[in-house]
């Protein structure tokens, strides 16, 4: 007898997705009773902070779009097989790609030359740093992995020398550029009081039309053009893919670049979009939430926006959380984190021979049934 | 000052910055030689360093902290080896999974019991490991014995041969009658064991208390520095010397210029030990090949 049935598909794509993130989240309540708190309080703070008004709205959203980037570019190298752990590194990259550009334009030409262009430059650098890592995985055998790790650290040091010594504002005590103000994108709460709703002022700006544009793009690029049939047939089993005429080496170099290029956007949002000016660590951890954030959202755009959505809750209603409860701070959010990307990613089977019993159970006794009947 | 002293007090220096990246290698060593993905070693230390500073701070005790230690490092270890033996998971996904969750639940933890923003009280110098009369304390000379273990147990012991031969070839163990699962998981422990006195070291005895994400990416270094190493207990251990020694200069070179060259940026030799190791795994100084079922879940054939 084959013991494994196979799901339907709405228990495989939903019901399972959904017990390992519930999993996670149970975990994490127990982390909060432990830390003496009440869980059912933590999220009624949680979500007040995150979803209460229209600042916290927009709070929430900005968070949100820097996870959609991250997690669309893990998950497009997910599926041509590949393991980009450098987001990290690529938005921070990213970020400076775009303020390069602004810190050059931004006197030259008008806003709606800069901001295209300052676009582009993150996606470039961006694309460039982790075309590296794909280029060395695809012609010289080295592993993605540990080169993306390694060059999340490049990338660093790269930026505090460049922001120590030669960005670094003339007469600033603290390692930030000169502010550009011309090449920053339109607030979407200033586009709101513009035309007459009442909302309050948040960072929120127009890269998360940028970033729901990315995923509409990712998911017409991977399901609906041969050279996303290329790359999931790449990811599913190279030697078929060979077999299919693909060129394996070229196809990771390209996933890569717009692996990394789409996790350099992040820069648009924090650069371009708040804070007109490059500094230091403005990335900082999106490039793991990215990895969460896919692995919970199935590397399908629309699961990426859901899990954006509920990372950005976390991040902003953390934030508040930390107010109404002391012993709960934004290292709360990075634990969650954690055991998503446990519970959906690496221990992602362990629900289901629970949810399979019951299926297998159903499936023997409809077998049963035919075989008794005339 | 004369130019032995110098030496000396190098020497000395890199001793005590690469102790924990010796000891996560040789940790890594096992875990990797075994065939499973060792990413996590920065969240067993991050993770053992929290709980090693906060034992002492409690008790006072340092070798109840080191015990301690080991035994958090341990249990992420055997979190690792259920999620990547017993359910064949993704082994680099779960190793950063260790890592995030140990950067957040240290902090967390440490809020709550301590009430200092995520940092442990400053210990005394009775809970702590405290340098012995050679200038090193107990833990550094631990980690110069952990190397010579380590390669007797792999190139000497019957158990190395198998750990060796199951990285290569699971299947070949598997059919003699071992049981893959078991000498994985044991591959995983010893990893526990040596990325707890990693991080015994990195809080009670390099510092006197935790501070936030203090591995600091150490546990990358060692990572890297095995690789570098090829998987080898000594060229890795020459390889976190090595590291050790760009750590222990970056400091001192801070704003000397060098003839001939200028000041070279402290950023630059910060960043050498990864570059140096994305050169290396490129094949352009000598060739790392990895173990070769690394990463692969072994499924048992019916």
């Amino acid at each position: 007898m084959n013991a494994r049935t196979k799901l339907p598909l709405w228990v495989d794509i939903g019901v399972i997705p959904i017990a390992n993130v519930l999993l996670a989240f149970a975990v994490a309540g127990l982390v909060v009773l432990a830390v003496g708190a009440s869980p059912l309080e933590a999220v009624k703070s949680l979500i007040a902070g995150s979803l209460g008004d229209s600042e916290a709205v927009g709070y929430t959203l900005y968070y949100t779009t820097n996870f959609i980037f991250t997690g669309l570019a893990v998950a497009v190298a997910f599926h041509a097989g590949l393991f980009n752990i450098g987001g990290e590194g690529q938005a921070y990259l990213g970020g400076l790609g775009a303020g390069l550009a602004a810190l050059a334009l931004d006197h030259a030409v008008p806003s709606y030359v800069a901001i295209p262009l300052g676009v582009a430059g993150a996606a470039a650098i961006g694309a460039l740093w982790a075309a590296i890592p794909g280029y060395l995985q695809a012609y010289r055998g080295s592993h993605i992995v540990i080169t993306t790790i390694m060059f999340n650290f490049i990338a660093a040091a790269i930026m505090v020398y460049l922001m120590v010594n030669v960005l670094i504002a003339p007469g600033s005590m603290s390692p930030e550029s000169r502010e550009f103000s011309t090449a920053a994108l339109p607030v979407v709460s200033d586009i709101l009081n513009g035309m007459g709703f009442a909302v309050d002022q948040s960072p929120l700006n127009l890269s998360l039309v940028l970033a729901l544009l990315c995923c509409v793009g990712v998911w017409l690029l991977i399901w609906h053009t041969p050279f996303g049939y290329d790359v999931r047939t790449l990811g599913f089993n190279p030697n078929a893919a060979v077999y299919a005429g693909v060129d394996p080496k070229r196809l990771t170099v390209i996933v890569m670049c717009i692996s990394g290029a789409l996790a350099g956007l992040v820069g648009v949002n924090e650069i371009l979009g708040v804070h007109h000016r490059l500094l230091l660590d403005f990335a900082a951890g999106y490039g793991f939430g990215g990895i969460a954030v896919a692995l919970m959202g199935r590397n399908h755009p629309l699961g990426i926006v859901l899990a954006s959505l509920l990372f950005g809750i976390l991040q902003q209603g953390g934030t508040e959380l930390s107010f109404d409860m002391p012993m709960i701070t934004r290292d709360m959010v990075v634990a969650i984190q954690g055991l998503v990307i446990l519970f959906s990613g690496a221990l992602a089977n362990l629900p289901r021979p629970w949810l399979e019993a019951p299926f297998l159970w159903l499936a023997q006794r409809r077998t049963a049934a035919t075989e008794e009947g005339p | 000052m004369d130019w032995l002293a110098i030496a000396f007090q190098t020497f000395s220096a890199t001793l005590r910055v690469a102790t924990p990246l010796i000891l996560c290698a040789m940790g890594g060593l096992f875990s990797e030689r075994s065939g499973i993905i060792d990413v996590g070693l920065e969240g067993k230390m991050l993770a053992s360093a929290f709980a090693a500073a906060a034992i002492a701070a409690v008790t006072g005790s340092p070798w109840l902290a080191l015990g301690g230690a080991v035994a958090v490092s341990c249990a992420m270890a055997l979190l690792h080896g259920f999620a990547c033996i017993t359910h064949r998971g993704n082994q680099v996904v779960s190793g950063v999974a260790i890592n995030i969750l140990a950067s957040g639940l240290t902090v967390v933890f440490g809020i709550a019991w301590f009430q200092a923003g995520g940092q442990t009280p400053s210990l005394a110098n009775s809970a702590r490991f405290m340098p012995l009369a050679g200038g090193f304390s107990i833990l550094v000379y631990v980690a110069l014995a952990v190397v010579a273990l380590t390669w007797w147990v792999v190139a000497r012991t019957r158990f190395g041969l198998r750990l060796r031969a199951v990285g290569e070839a699971p299947a070949a163990i598997d059919a003699a009658g071992i049981s893959v699962t078991w000498l994985r998981y044991r591959a995983l422990l010893i990893c526990g064991v040596f990325t707890g006195i990693a991080g015994t070291y990195l809080s009670i005895s390099q510092n006197a208390n935790f501070s936030k994400d203090m591995s600091a990416g150490q546990g990358y270094i060692a990572l890297a520095a095995l690789i570098f190493g090829k998987w080898r207990p000594l060229p890795a251990f020459g390889a976190c010397l090595v590291f050790g020694l760009l750590d222990a200069v970056a400091i001192r070179l801070q704003g000397v210029s060098v003839a001939g060259i200028g000041e070279i940026p402290v950023q630059f030799i910060q960043a050498l030990p990864y570059v140096l190791t994305v050169i290396l795994l490129a094949g352009l100084i000598g060739k790392a090949v990895a173990p070769k079922a690394i990463g692969v879940p072994y499924e048992k054939e019916h």
